[in-house]
This record gives C-alpha cells, sequence and structure tokens, in this order.
C-alpha cells in the first residue's frame, strides 16, 4: 500500500440526526466500539419543526478510516445525512472557550493585553480573576489558552467545533 | 373520528399479524404478560415456547435463513433480555433479519434498578441493527412496522423493540403499514450503472477472472441465485463461495471450486491469490476469507457488489464498487452483458482453467477411511449421499468447531436457504435451536443440525422444546471427545498441551434422546455409518446420532493464520516445513 493511503488527516463530518433518545449514544458507541478518534463533538437541536439534531465531529484517520466512518454514521437508522465539510468545499468552522485566569499585577495586565489581541471578552471579573469568552477555530483557541497557561490559567471550557459550509448549499435532509 | 382503542399488547399482535407473522419463539416472564395475555386470545400468531432465550433467537435466526422471512422473538425484560444479547450478535453479524420484543418495567420506574430492569437499549445498542425503546402506546404500531423496515431492507439485521410494561397495557390506537413512512432509512437498491459497465468490461477483459459469492446472494432472495449462476455461466469464470454463501450456486456445476477461506480449498484459494479480476457478491473480504490481507490476490482489479456502504473498502481497498441489492445489480450486469456483447478472452479462460484443473487434481479434501476408525470426513459424506438418494428437501445447520468446517466441505448444496450455520460470530450451540427453528418453518423436511459434542451441551435444553412441538429435528453428533477446533489449535500453535479441550463426563446421547421420547443412535465403527444414517433419515421423529469419530482427525486444507492464500496446509505433515508467523500466533 503506498504511503499516500496511510496518512491521517483531521476531518470535521456533520451529521443531521433525528433527536431522539440514545442517537447520541449510537453515534458515540460507533466511535468507541470500532476504535475511531474523536477530537471534538457537538450536539444541539438545530431543527425544531422536523425535530432534528446536527452533530459535528472532528476526527482524524487515514483516507480509508474517514470513508469508513461516513459509511458507518450513514447506515444508522436516524441519520439523515452525513456530509464531510472538509472535502466537500469549503467550510467555516468556529468554536468558543471560556478561559479563567486567577493572578494579580503585571501577570493580570498581561492576560488583558493577550486578550485584547485575541478579540476575547471579559465576561466576568474579580479583583484577582478574569473569565475570557473566546471565540475562532481550534487553532486560535489554542494559542490563546497556551498563551495564557503561564498567567494564571486555571479553568478552560470549550464547546467543540460547530462547522457549516460556505456558499448557497446546505445539509439536505433527505427526507 | 375517535379510531378504535385497543390494548398495547393488542396493538403488537395485530401489528406482526399485518406483517405476516405467523410464528414467534419465545419465553415469559412478569413485564410481557400482557403480550402472552393476548397471545392466548388470538389464534393466528403461533407461540413456540424453547427453554431459554438464547435458544428463541437463534430458532428465529433458523426460520429467518431459511424462508427468506423475519424471525420474530418475544422475551421478558431483565435476564430475559439479555440471555438474548448473543443471539442478537450472531443475528447481526450474520445480516439475519430477527425483531426481538423484549418486555421493560414499567415507564415510571426505568431508571431505578427495578426488579429486572435491565439497560436493554443500552446493552443491545452495538449487538442489533436498530433498537427502540417504546414510551407511548400511540407509537407501538408505527415502531412495530418501521423495525420490519429495518430489520428487512438494507443489508438486514436484528432489531429490538423494548417494551414498557404500562406501554403494553394502556389504550391506544393502530396504524396500518401503509400509513407508516420510515423517515430517513432508505439504501440504495440500484447499482450505478456507470460502474456496472465498467465491471463487466474488467471481467470480459481479465485473463483469470474469478467470481466469489458470499451471503449476501441469500439474502438478496433466491432470485438473486439464479442470476449468479446465470452470470457465472455467460463468464465462463470459476466460482466459489464463502461459508454463508454456500447454496448461492450450485455445488455439482462444473464452474464451483468449493468454498473459499482458511478451510476452503486449495483450488479456490489458490485461484483467489492468482486472478487478474475478482468480483466480490455479497460478500465482506472477512479475515476467514482474505488471510494475509497484504498478501490478498495481489494482481487483481477487485470489483465489489455490496448493499452495505461501509462493507466497501473496509479490509480490502476494491476499484470498482458498486452498490446495490445483488439481484438488482446481477440484472444489470447480465443485461449489460448481452447489450456490449461482451466476449471473454476464450484462449486465456482456457489455460485459466488448465492451471484450476492442476489445482483440483490436489484433491485437498482427500482423506483414508480404514476399517476401525470412522473419519468424520467419511461420516458426513455418508450423510450427503444419503440424504440426497433419500430426496427429502434437506436443511442442514451445524455448530461450530471442526464439524461444521467438515460440513461446509464435504456436505454439498444446490439451492439457497438450506444451510444454517454461524458464521460471524461463531456461536456454539447456534445449531440445535437453529434447526428447531427451521423445522418449524418446515415441517416435512429434513432438518439436520451436525454437531460437535461440545457444542450441543450449549444449548440442549432445547431438545425438550423438540420434543414438546413434536419437531422431526434430526442431531447428528461428530463425537471426538474433544472441543476438536481448541485443541487442534493447541495442536498446531501450542505445543500439543491440550489445555481444557477434553470433556469427560459427557451425557449417553443415546439415553439423552431416550428420556426425551426421542430415537437414539450410535455409530462406532465405519461400517455403522450408513445405517444409522438411513434409519435417522427414515424416523419420522427426532432422533440424536451420536457418531463416535476419530479423536485426532483435524480439519485441512488450512490457511494458518498469518499467511497468504497460496500458503495452504494440506495436511497434518505439512505443517513442520511452514511453522506459524509471531504475527500469526495473535490472530484468532
Ligand atoms: C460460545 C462459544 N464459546 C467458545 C468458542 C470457542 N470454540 C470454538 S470451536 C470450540 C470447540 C467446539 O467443540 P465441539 O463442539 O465438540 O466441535 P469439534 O470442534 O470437536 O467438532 C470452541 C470451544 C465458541 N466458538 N463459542
Ligand atoms: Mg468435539
Amino acid at each position: 500500500m503506498n504511503a499516500e493511503i496511510q496518512v491521517e488527516n483531521s476531518h470535521t463530518i456533520a451529521v443531521l440526526v433525528d433527536n431522539e433518545p440514545g442517537v447520541l449514544a449510537r453515534v458515540i458507541g460507533l466511535f468507541s466500539g470500532r476504535g475511531y478518534n474523536i477530537e471534538s463533538l457537538t450536539v444541539a437541536e438545530t431543527d425544531n419543526v422536523n425535530n432534528m439534531s446536527r452533530i459535528t465531529i472532528v476526527t482524524t484517520g487515514t483516507p480509508m478510516i474517514i470513508e469508513q466512518i461516513k459509511a458507518q454514521l450513514g447506515r444508522l437508522v436516524p441519520v439523515h445525512n452525513v456530509t464531510d465539510l472538509t472535502t466537500e468545499g469549503a467550510s467555516v468552522e468556529r468554536e468558543l472557550a471560556l478561559v479563567k485566569v486567577v493572578g494579580e499585577g503585571e501577570k493580570r495586565v498581561e492576560s488583558l493585553r493577550i486578550a485584547d489581541i485575541f478579540r476575547a471578552r471579559v465576561v466576568d471579573s474579580t479583583n484577582s480573576s478574569f473569565v475570557f469568552e473566546i471565540v475562532g477555530d481550534t487553532g486560535k483557541l489554542d494559542a490563546f489558552i497556551r498563551l495564557m497557561e503561564p498567567l494564571g490559567l486555571t479553568d478552560v471550557s470549550r464547546t467543540g467545533v460547530a462547522a457549516i459550509s460556505r456558499g448557497v448549499t446546505a445539509l439536505d435532509a433527505a427526507y | 373520528m375517535a379510531r378504535e382503542q385497543m390494548t398495547g399488547s393488542e396493538i403488537v399482535l395485530k401489528a406482526l399479524t399485518e406483517q405476516g407473522v405467523t410464528e414467534i419463539f419465545g419465553y415469559p416472564g412478569g413485564a410481557v404478560l400482557p403480550i402472552y395475555d393476548a397471545i392466548f386470545q388470538q389464534n393466528r400468531i403461533r407461540h413456540i415456547l424453547v427453554r431459554q432465550e438464547g435458544g428463541a433467537v437463534h430458532a428465529a435466526e433458523g426460520y429467518a435463513r431459511s424462508t427468506g422471512k423475519v424471525g420474530v422473538v418475544l422475551v421478558t425484560s431483565g435476564p430475559g433480555a439479555t440471555n438474548a444479547v448473543t443471539g442478537l450478535t450472531d443475528a447481526l453479524m450474520d445480516s439475519i433479519p430477527v425483531i426481538c420484543l423484549t418486555g421493560q418495567v414499567p415507564t415510571h420506574l426505568i431508571g431505578n434498578d427495578a426488579f429486572q430492569e435491565a439497560d436493554t437499549t443500552g446493552i443491545t445498542r452495538p449487538c442489533t441493527k436498530h433498537n427502540y425503546l417504546v414510551k407511548d402506546t400511540e407509537d407501538l404500531a408505527r415502531v412495530v412496522h418501521e423495525a420490519f423496515h429495518v430489520a428487512t431492507s438494507g443489508r438486514p439485521g436484528p432489531v429490538v423493540i423494548d417494551l414498557p410494561k404500562d406501554v403494553l397495557m394502556a389504550l391506544g390506537s393502530y396504524t396500518a403499514k401503509s400509513k407508516v413512512k420510515v423517515k430517513s432509512y432508505a439504501p440504495q437498491v440500484k447499482g450505478d450503472l456507470g460502474a456496472v459497465k465498467r465491471a463487466v468490461e474488467a471481467i470480459a477483459k481479465a485473463k483469470k477472472p474469478l467470481i466469489y459469492a458470499g451471503g449476501g446472494v441469500i439474502n438478496s432472495g433466491p432470485a438473486a441465485s439464479q442470476l449468479l449462476t446465470q452470470f457465472v455461466k455467460m463468464t465462463g469464470a470459476p466460482c466459489t463461495l464463502t461459508l454463508m454463501g454456500l447454496g448461492a450456486f450450485p455445488a455439482s456445476d462444473k464452474q464451483y471450486m468449493g468454498m473459499v477461506g482458511m478451510h476452503g480449498t486449495y483450488e479456490s484459494n489458490m485461484a483467489m491469490h492468482d486472478c487478474d479480476a475478482m468480483v466480490c457478491i455479497g460478500a465482506r473480504f472477512d479475515d476467514r476469507v482474505t488471510g494475509l490481507l497484504s498478501k490478498f490476490a495481489p494482481n487483481s482489479t477487485k470489483i465489489h457488489v455490496d448493499i452495505d456502504p461501509s462493507s466497501i473498502n473496509k479490509n480490502v481497498p476494491v476499484d470498482i464498487p458498486i452498490i446495490g441489492d445483488i439481484a438488482h445489480v446481477l440484472e444489470d450486469m447480465i443485461k449489460i452483458w448481452r447489450s456490449t456483447q461482451a466476449k471473454v478472452d476464450a484462449k486465456a479462460l482456457k489455460s485459466w482453467w488448465t492451471e484450476i484443473d492442476a489445482w483440483r487434481s490436489i484433491e485437498c479434501l482427500k482423506y483414508t477411511q480404514d476399517k476401525k476408525t470412522i473419519k468424520p470426513q467419511y461420516a458426513i459424506e455418508r450423510l450427503y449421499e444419503l440424504s440426497k438418494k433419500s430426496k427429502k428437501d434437506t436443511f442442514i445447520t451445524t455448530e461450530v468447531g471442526q464439524h461444521q468446517m467438515w460440513a461446509a466441505q464435504y456436505f454439498h448444496f444446490e439451492k439457497p436457504n438450506r444451510w444454517m450455520t454461524s458464521g460471524g460470530l461463531g456461536t456454539m450451540g447456534y445449531g440445535l435451536p437453529a434447526a428447531m427453528g427451521v423445522q418449524v418453518a418446515h415441517p416435512d423436511a429434513l432438518v439436520v443440525d451436525i454437531a460437535g459434542e461440545a457444542s450441543y451441551l450449549m444449548n440442549m435444553q432445547e431438545l425438550s422444546t423438540i420434543a414438546q412441538y413434536r419437531l422431526p429435528v434430526k442431531s447428528f453428533i461428530l463425537n471426538n471427545f474433544y472441543m476438536g477446533m481448541v485443541r487442534q489449535w493447541q495442536e498446531l500453535l501450542h505445543g500439543g498441551r491440550y489445555a481444557e479441550s477434553y470433556m469427560s463426563s459427557l451425557p449417553d446421547f443415546v439415553k439423552l434422546a431416550e428420556t426425551f421420547g426421542m430415537v437414539g443412535l450410535r455409530a462406532t465403527k465405519p461400517s455403522e455409518v450408513d445405517d444409522v444414517i438411513n434409519e435417522m433419515i427414515n424416523t419420522d421423529q427426532a432422533v440424536i446420532v451420536d457418531v463416535h469419530v476419530d479423536q485426532k482427525e483435524n480439519v485441512f486444507p488450512m490457511i494458518p493464520s498469518g499467511a497468504a492464500h497460496n500458503e495452504m496446509l494440506l495436511g497434518p505433515d505439512d505443517k513442520t516445513e511452514k511453522p506459524v508467523s509471531e504475527e500469526g500466533m495473535v490472530l484468532v
């Protein structure tokens, strides 16, 4: 088998599912049962008329594994649509993080300065702490969090990736 | 207008009846008593009372596999449901359509560790194609109809419907099958014609084509087997079948090479290794078939026809994938073959067959039967010949082990749906309940469980069921006093240290038959084999035949773990020359 086939890449996959009990367990069980990676997973109802949720999964694998993941997701009964946003045209990805930094003096000032550069907002503050809200792609959030580490980082909560294709196309519910 | 109200149990039975169900296999308990009460008060559906829920699922599998219908199971909550898990997993691995109704504690107790509560949908999620927990009586009919759709369409499989007792007892209205629209699950049945065309070109162009078909052909229905036969004839190519596919192509046909894989024939495996175009039809490149993946059919263009997109490119990358139902795709292949007037390379094909004939001449299934000890191969060969002679429609089930492989090698099938075996999961204890299910569906047929004595002990409580319903099931036990297949691997891989693979204190199988009012027979010498088989065939009640076979016999030929198709062991003397690799040792 040639080397190219063995290369692992990160893919962002959008899955439209019926919003019913157990559907998330099916998806997660599929990943754990078959040994696939989940780097990030977000889920929420996105269509309350048709009662559907959208799951966004960031996963890594060789092209053969990614194809398997999509085919395996596609055959789950409550799944309506599986779209690989990484390969099917351009897409936008965003993630939100809440980052708590505890400290005083120069470090506190420095954290504010960096937050400003990253366009993070202060959503809570005390005399010795800030909670920043930052939105961006995963790389930006990672960089921000790394810079906060020496400045008193104590707590991080991330939403995981939400993603959507650019342009006019939308996920088809395929009824 | 208010719709007619009935209890949840009545709704379930009405929906089953509308789906054409006439038999269900089950076992009662507190949570399902309302359904049992409803069963008591009707006469359209016959309930077969098994002796353990595991038996019910295997019986339903046998029923389904031999009829093409859905097998239906009814069990209670908690232990009833957990006992069904092995059978469900078995049905999932072998793509058998089964619906399993499980009782559940009432909705207000779910999650409270109530008596006989189990998280049935949680436990069965990975071992079913889909499962449902019904929380509202109004949803019941829809869910049952949807479950039948899911179990039977696309790649078939088991579906669990978990039924809380209050939902079964409450009143609700019935929804007819025609009113139920399944929202999301609609597998593709028609293959892409462009791909079919490319496949036809590749086969016609090939110098060494090979057709490799599996259980998917049987799942697609008898028409698929006929189309497969037609297609194999048109192409002049050799055909091999997987364990699950036996019967999909007539074994007596000249183009048939026998089974492929770990214990397949030498000619099938050599041809698979050397072919330059392979058409895989309704099979899944399972590890028992491919052997060492890196050396699998290295020089071939691979075409894969399967209804399940996730089977494509899973183990083996293929050149031409075709997603669709086998019968549909074969029909298109045949049409396109005709319309494009595809011509095979007759000269190349002729020399390909010369090669194959040379491999055949090795006679890899040859064995010698002396006058003293019964060879298991001989017993099956005689069973095959004498059942053929009897002209009865014969269905074979098996347990798991050496006897299963010998049955696959020495019993020959001309038609689909006649061979029931646990292929993917390899479940010992499958054969007897499966035979029971087959016999329920085919009361006049000759149904034989070719068994190993160890496997037989795993579900022999079902003898009581067989007796109760006067099912003339035949148990043909190849008794080698060992877990033969385990012993074979210990001999091959663990220096002949036979840890825990010998069994003493086996029951006297003849007396066992007698306690259930059945006929018990025994053969210990080759000269007795024909007599016991004839007596078994001609007895119109259940029979257990205890055939004492050679305890040391091993299954050959064999692709040892981690080896390639062209590295088969042909017999016991081969093993020293080709020791099993370290990589092979860790494989199962
Ligand atoms: C439920 C289960 N447990 C364990 C095994 C592992 N196993 C495979 S074959 C075998 C021995 C089967 O012995 P027997 O039924 O006597 O058949 P034989 O190989 O002797 O023909 C065992 C233990 C299995 N396949 N299924
Ligand atoms: Mg044995």
